[in-house]
């Protein structure tokens, strides 16, 4: 990891100084967590346009679509099943796709409609709720969800970089960190820094649990350096992969690094999906961030890549038809990714509701046939055993799941 | 309402200064807003009017390259000559960047700088590739920096209609579909550039005028879109009406109809941006907003209505709505609220600490990166790179997060001590940077650090500097 002498040495002495008095350093110390699988939600800001991912080329009215922007094998696109190609900008998944740890659900949405208002959008992708109010609050539906999960520590679950990630946040225990954040103090230092913001909880608060995972880092980074866990950190469990020092590689391995310790839940998101022009070139760097992100986590996640599930969402898809300036405008309908040991792959999951203009929702997008809440549901019903009555009323209040679709091993 | 002018300082300007002093009652905190622009005067940046003459120079050099032929000598001296361009660009924009920090240090109205921020951050635009990436701040200099204290309307129409508004929300190449042009390229077969974006539209209506929650509706963002069409611009001229370009006939947006039989003219598009900048719900969107940026993350009602009225009742004098927000009660409550984003925080320290005339401009891009870009980005807040339209979040919890916080404590432990040469002695420097808002912690934490340096980054990660 990006670990400097000068950095290892401070972090230790620190250690040393505060150890004997600091309550914190505990959990540190790899507390049992509640399950073992792994679940990592990302969040794709900008609204990834599912039909040029996931492209339905044996939809025939496809062509009639997009005559420009390109789709199926003719474009570089991957067949999957005959009915669907991969957009080239994800060829390197296609390996995962044949062990059957990549599959996707297509013509999937929230249950946002009409303004198609990438903020509200993804507010509501986030809060996880029907619609959006006072009353739904400012929590996310993955931290409901572990609200419902007895004996979490603070490290259980990570929301990293720099974005706000709505979803994760709420009354259960959560990590905010970014891998570029650091937070070195002097003992006195600290003392003083804490005194000033004594008084003002949401600083306190904050400068609390960043102290902790300063703390935190400095240990998995110190064990690291010594070797202490052969086989799980650095190189050895990048499977040969550089680590990468900024950007989403980088949140990828940091987060590849916290799943092989105490946490089980990563939220973040990848942004760059709003593609109103150029979308050819502009989808292509998306993808080969979310393609990053994802071979990353199996490299850095190893042997723990079995019992993991990712999920890659988005505020809503878009038009149908490519708009006059090579790109598509918002939409309603949308695609969504999974990946990870944990998931059943190779397989494009829902009902296609087909491209002919009276099939599309309001003759422009998409037609939803399913909540996009339901394939994160039985997700979360399959890795952790949560009850679909619990999942539809705290986790997802009012969704119905419907049937099982078999997403998880 | 009594004026209290080391609030007005806090939360409606810069922060304090040792060496500024501010307005001493309303009225000239209003006239600073309208009144000479010495800051742009004494701290210049490009405005978007010359910095075209760098796009129209680069694309001389694609040309020369072009005809050149690759391999050849021509062409190996149009690109270095390219590059040069470009890192010229680059560097220019990190002056520009030091310029607005010294110009928050300088300035005796606070309030025209927060204005200024306030209102670019409402009109985000971002250059998505090439030299187009370094033009914001020359855009917000000749667009919003004159339009603060004008007409509403005015201020809409100019960012609208200017070029790093039609590249950012890709309107620069929508074709109507029945358009003269459209007509054109389809004789050619060049169909792939027929069409219409919906992105400017959407974005007009939802962020710029009437919010989210008003009563419009798809339909109305596609005629918008429709209306559009027409408006592109050129490096030689800067923004341009293509008459070709634009859709034939009338649009109806919000139930009122736009243009008619026969040519479009961009006086239809103007007419719509007036009634949508004067739609009522406009006047409620931009009240909420004004007094969420400056007073509350949660917005007392009455003082919304009150600025939402000062508003309606003038059709969007921005002057009579600063009044309006400035006179009541409910906007002067005595204790700091609002924590300060990344940059105002950022400057608001280097305002406290005094930075010398001069410093953080013609610096070394690693200096650039070191003392200003860097820091921005561990806070959360890249230069100049928003995460959207929407711009910057306004929440206290979008930047005080542990990562944010971890930032902002790392930086003011360490930065200003490389950022200048010499640090005012800290328990001098506790009221200057916090006035009689000072809590016996503070003053007490200034005096037990253990050095110079890490007492003034005590005083600035204390609550009641970063809040306001």
């Amino acid at each position: 990891m990006d670990l400097t002498r000068r950095a290892f040495l401070t972090r230790t002495a620190l250690i040393g100084c505060s150890a004997a008095a600091s309550p914190l350093l505990t959990p540190i110390s790899f507390a049992a967590a509640p399950f073992e699988q792994r679940f990592v939600v990302i969040i794709l800001r900008g609204a990834m346009d599912g039909v040029d991912v996931v492209q339905p080329y044996g939809d025939r009215a496809l062509a009639g679509l997009r005559p420009k922007l390109g789709f199926g094998e003719a474009a570089g696109a991957l067949d999957l099943d005959g009915m669907f190609a991969l957009h080239p900008g994800l060829a390197g998944l296609m390996p995962l796709w044949a062990a059957g740890e990549l599959g996707f659900a297509h013509a999937v949405s929230t249950p946002y409609r009409d303004k198609r208002s990438h903020f509200d959008g993804q507010d509501l992708l986030e809060a996880g709720t029907a619609e959006l109010g006072a009353a739904t609050g400012r929590d996310g539906w993955l931290n409901r969800m572990l609200q419902t999960v007895p004996g979490l520590s603070t490290e259980t679950a990570y929301a990293i970089g720099h974005d706000e990630m709505t979803v994760l946040s709420g009354r259960a225990p959560v990590a905010n960190w970014a891998p570029d954040a650091a937070l070195e103090l002097s003992p006195q230092a600290r003392r003083l820094m804490e005194k000033v913001m004594h008084d003002d909880p949401l600083f306190r608060d904050a400068l609390a649990e960043a102290l902790l995972l300063a703390r935190v880092e400095g240990v998995m980074d110190d064990e690291a350096a010594m070797g202490g866990m052969a086989g799980m950190s650095g190189m050895a469990g990048m499977g040969g992969m550089e680590p990468a020092t900024q950007g989403l590689g980088a949140i990828a391995d940091f987060a590849a690094e916290r799943l092989r310790g105490p946490a089980r839940i990563a939220a973040f998101s990848i942004g760059g999906w709003d593609t109103h022009a150029g979308q050819s070139k502009a989808i292509g760097r998306a993808l080969g961030e979310l393609q990053e992100t994802i071979l990353r986590l199996k490299a850095g996640l190893g042997p723990i890549w079995g019992q993991t599930a990712v999920v890659a969402m988005t505020e809503f898809g878009r038009t149908a038809r490519e708009n006059g300036t090579g790109g598509t405008d918002h939409g309603t309908g949308g695609a969504a990714l999974m990946a990870g040991g944990a998931i059943k792959g190779g397989r494009v999951y829902g009902e296609w509701p087909g491209l002919e203009e009276r099939a599309l929702y309001q003759g422009r997008d998409l037609m939803p046939t399913r909540d996009v809440r339901a394939y994160a549901g039985w997700i979360m019903r399959g890795l952790f055993g949560l009850e679909t009555s619990l999942l539809e009323s705290a986790v997802f209040p009012g969704l119905d799941m419907g049937k099982n679709p078999g997403l998880t091993l | 309402m009594r004026f209290d002018p080391e609030l007005a300082e806090m939360r409606f300007g810069l922060g304090l200064s040792p060496r500024v002093t501010g307005p001493g009652d309303l009225a000239a905190m209003l006239r600073g807003v309208s009144g000479a622009d010495h800051m742009a005067v004494r701290f210049p940046i490009e405005p978007f009017s010359a910095f075209l003459a760098r796009l129209v120079v680069n694309r001389e050099l694609r040309k020369e390259r072009r005809q050149a032929g690759a391999g050849s000598e021509g062409f190996t001296a149009a690109t270095k000559q390219m590059s040069l361009g470009k890192r010229d660009a680059r560097m220019a924009q990190g002056d520009w960047l030091g310029q607005q920090v010294q110009r928050r240090v300088w300035s005796e109205s606070g309030f025209r700088e927060r204005l200024v921020g306030f209102w670019a951050d409402h009109f985000t635009v971002q250059g998505k590739a090439g030299l187009l990436r370094r033009a914001v701040s020359p855009h917000v200099e000749e667009i919003i920096r004159p339009h603060i204290a004008g007409r509403f309307a005015d201020l809409v129409i100019a960012a609208t209609t200017a070029p790093m508004m039609l590249h950012y929300l890709d309107q620069e190449s929508a074709v109507g579909p029945g358009s003269a042009l459209a007509d054109e390229m389809r004789a050619k077969g060049k169909l792939k550039k027929i069409g219409l974006n919906e992105n400017l539209a959407r974005e007009v209506l939802e962020l710029h005028t009437l919010g989210v929650g008003a009563g419009y509706g798809q339909e109305d963002v596609h005629q918008l879109a429709k209306l559009f069409t027409g408006m592109t611009y050129q490096p030689q001229v800067g923004f341009k009406f293509q008459q070709k370009a634009a859709e034939p006939g009338a649009e109806t947006v919000l139930g009122v109809s736009y243009g008619g039989p026969g040519n479009a003219k961009l006086a239809d598009i103007h007419a719509a941006l007036e009634d949508l900048a004067e739609h009522p719900s406009t006047g409620l969107h931009i009240a909420r907003k004004l007094v969420q940026h400056f007073v509350s993350d949660a917005p007392d009602p009455d003082l919304v209505a009150h600025v939402a009225g000062a508003f309606g009742a003038t059709r969007g004098d921005l002057g009579a709505v600063y009044a309006a927000l400035l006179e009541h009660e409910a906007a002067w409550g005595a204790d700091l609220v609002n924590v300060k984003p990344p940059f105002d925080y950022l400057a608001s320290a280097y305002r406290a600490l005094a930075l010398p005339e001069g410093a953080f401009v013609g610096m070394e891009e690693r200096d650039v990166q070191r003392h200003l870009r860097v820091p921005l980005m561990q806070m959360g807040q890249p230069w100049e790179r928003p995460p959207g339209p929407d711009g910057w979040p306004e929440e206290d919890a979008a930047w005080i997060h542990p990562q944010g916080l971890a930032a902002r404590i790392d930086w003011a432990m360490r930065g200003p001590g490389e950022g200048m040469a010499e640090l005012p002695d800290p328990r001098d420097f506790v009221t200057a940077a916090l006035g009689t808002r000072v809590s016996d912690e503070v003053v007490f934490a200034a005096r037990a650090a253990e050095s110079r340096r890490e007492g003034i980054g005590l005083v600035l990660a204390s609550p009641a500097f970063q809040r306001r």
